[in-house]
């Protein structure tokens, strides 16, 4: 199973597929998230079953232009030149004991939504949730997506880059 | 007084908010719970009473100052945390480990799984009520391990002892005769803790079709660890993944057929005697003297604050002994991770603990939760 092999594969049978390869992971626009990781989980060769760590990281503006992992993307899409949230999630196959294969997906930090993959996996439940807390990455279909480590009061998002805290001025 | 509450055929709910401060959610841990009669009928946990926002402190610091950091997560098991951090940043920077570090790291890796799971058949004990006998046996039977730790890290429980490409300190004057003590006595320490336990007909009435977990949810909700292999699915990455030099030894993985509470207990106890193997099989085997720090994983511990990895990403995982700890690591090439994700094993675990409580009773939803092996420094981070 090659970077290659999985990129032909998942080209000819998800329709409309923009697919950016980076080192071994794979860049899907949201729209084509559900149908890439349906097509990987269904797929008798490919069987991955198994949602093993699902996260975001935060890119600034300056991180995405700085030779950062990322760059390549931002090239296609304009919207993310000023920064943007990527979501990381690395499948595994329980059956076929393969793995792994990444799908990351990015999104501009003005409008962080993308679809959740709950539906598929319910693994994710609490890891978006998660990442929901500490990034503000909204995941659309979620059944449940409330914080989960910070208190439901709390405001922002301590895992953002420019996050500020509370209290900074009094160390 | 109305008496319609008493002929009302509606259920009478109770909602009832079990934790954060009770003895058996093994932690700050929360349940809220609807009952119908003794019944389960709903169940949220909350979390996050003891969360420090641990992936930020590391992003705001050197890649080694995390590794004590590590420690702190499944306090049980720092040897296994460091473990799993350490090939993470390995693999983001392509260190070697030597020989000798790498037969030491599985060394300490095993034994912290006997740790865990011992302790945790105590605990398990005490959530069904025999209250501290199996649970001082184990805490018995821990001391000589972590006496070993002790003696080769500088600290019972908060070890730090992995370095990136080996480990910090070779083992001590007389340590493997410790080790060789402890490999010999732990299978009769286990047919004594299995002669108390293992056909307890309380234990078995207790815990035998009880929280049954099917293998289809399992495999769904990303289950890993003794409780996946305790549903029936062969899935252990010491053998998937055949990282460090698990390759050289010959052991078995050990299924549930039934997936309950049951199956969870004796699959840690045929864990523990498969992990004596491994020890067993690693005395034979580890070369009396080597090398423990490769290289460039010296440079990489001489200059902490100094040492930058490539600009990349990298996930490294590991079988912890609650199941696949995992650390995503991206760095920018400067000093510090850009970004640093751990993928705690007992925080996903607990997905499915309302799935497995459902219909049960109240009693039953404390022993559920006790098989599920959580560690709230590590779901809460």
């Amino acid at each position: 199973m090659n970077v290659e092999e999985i990129k032909n594969d998942l080209l000819k049978h998800v329709p409309g597929l923009e697919l950016t390869v980076e080192g071994e992971s794979f860049i899907v626009p949201k729209e084509k998230l559900l149908e890439a990781a349906r097509f990987l989980k269904e797929n008798e060769k490919y069987r991955m079953d198994y949602l093993s760590c699902v996260t975001g990281v935060d890119y600034l503006a300056q991180a995405a232009r700085l030779g950062q992992p990322g760059q390549a993307a931002v090239g296609g899409q304009s919207e993310l030149a000023s920064g943007y949230l990527e979501s990381v999630n690395h499948l595994y196959s329980m059956e076929k004991k393969h793995g792994p294969i990444v799908l990351k997906v990015r999104v501009p930090r003005s409008d962080p939504r993308m679809p959740s993959l709950v539906p598929l996996y319910r693994g994710a439940e609490y890891q978006e949730r998660e990442a929901y807390d500490l990034l503000g990455i909204i995941y659309e279909g979620h059944p449940d997506l409330r914080r989960i480590l910070m208190w439901d009061e709390f405001e922002g998002h301590p895992l953002r880059k420019d996050y500020v805290e509370e209290d900074q001025d009094i160390r | 007084m109305s008496d319609t509450a008493v002929h009302s055929q509606e259920p009478q709910l109770l909602e009832v908010s079990i934790g954060p401060q009770h003895p058996s959610t093994h932690g700050v841990f929360r349940m809220n719970v609807v009952l119908d009669g003794e019944t389960i009928v709903k169940l949220k946990p909350v979390m996050g009473y003891l969360h420090r926002n641990h992936e930020q402190l590391a992003e705001n610091m050197s890649y080694l100052a995390s590794m004590p950091y590590t420690d702190r997560l499944d306090y049980i098991c720092s040897m296994t945390n460091n473990f799993a951090y350490a090939m993470a940043v390995e693999k983001l920077a392509g260190i070697d480990v030597p020989e000798r570090a790498q037969y030491i790291r599985v060394l300490m890796a095993e034994l912290t799984r006997l740790i865990n799971h011992t302790l945790l058949v105590g605990f398990l004990l005490n959530d069904l009520g025999a209250f501290f006998t199996p649970t001082l046996y184990a805490f018995r039977e821990r001391e000589k391990i972590l006496d070993f730790f002790e003696a080769t890290a500088g600290s019972r429980m908060m070890c730090n002892y992995f370095r990136f490409g080996g480990v910090k300190a070779d083992l001590p004057a007389g340590g493997m005769e410790q080790v060789k003590e402890i490999v010999k006595n732990y299978s009769r320490f286990l047919d004594e803790f299995e002669r108390l336990l293992t056909s307890n007909e309380i234990l078995r009435s207790r815990c035998q079709n009880v929280g049954i977990l099917s293998k289809e949810l399992a495999v769904n909700a990303s289950i890993t660890g003794p409780i996946l292999r305790a549903s029936g699915v062969n899935y252990d990455i010491r053998k998937v993944d055949k990282y460090s030099i698990y390759d050289r030894f010959e052991f078995k993985v050990p299924l549930g057929k039934v997936g309950d509470v049951y199956d969870r207990y004796y699959v840690r106890i045929l864990e523990m005697r498969e992990s004596i193997k491994i020890l067993q099989q690693l005395l034979k085997q580890m070369p009396e003297k080597g090398e423990i720090l490769s290289a460039k994983g010296a440079a990489a511990a001489k200059s902490p604050r100094m040492w930058k990895p490539p600009a990349g990403d990298a996930y490294g995982r590991i079988e912890s002994p609650k199941g696949e700890l995992g650390f995503y690591l991206v760095s920018d090439g400067s000093p510090k991770p850009y970004r640093y994700h751990v993928r705690p094993p007992s925080f996903i675990n607990i997905t499915i603990l309302e799935d497995m409580c459902l219909g049960q009773k109240v009693a039953d939803a404390i022993v559920i939760l006790g098989s599920v092996d959580i560690v709230l420094g590590e779901v809460d981070r």
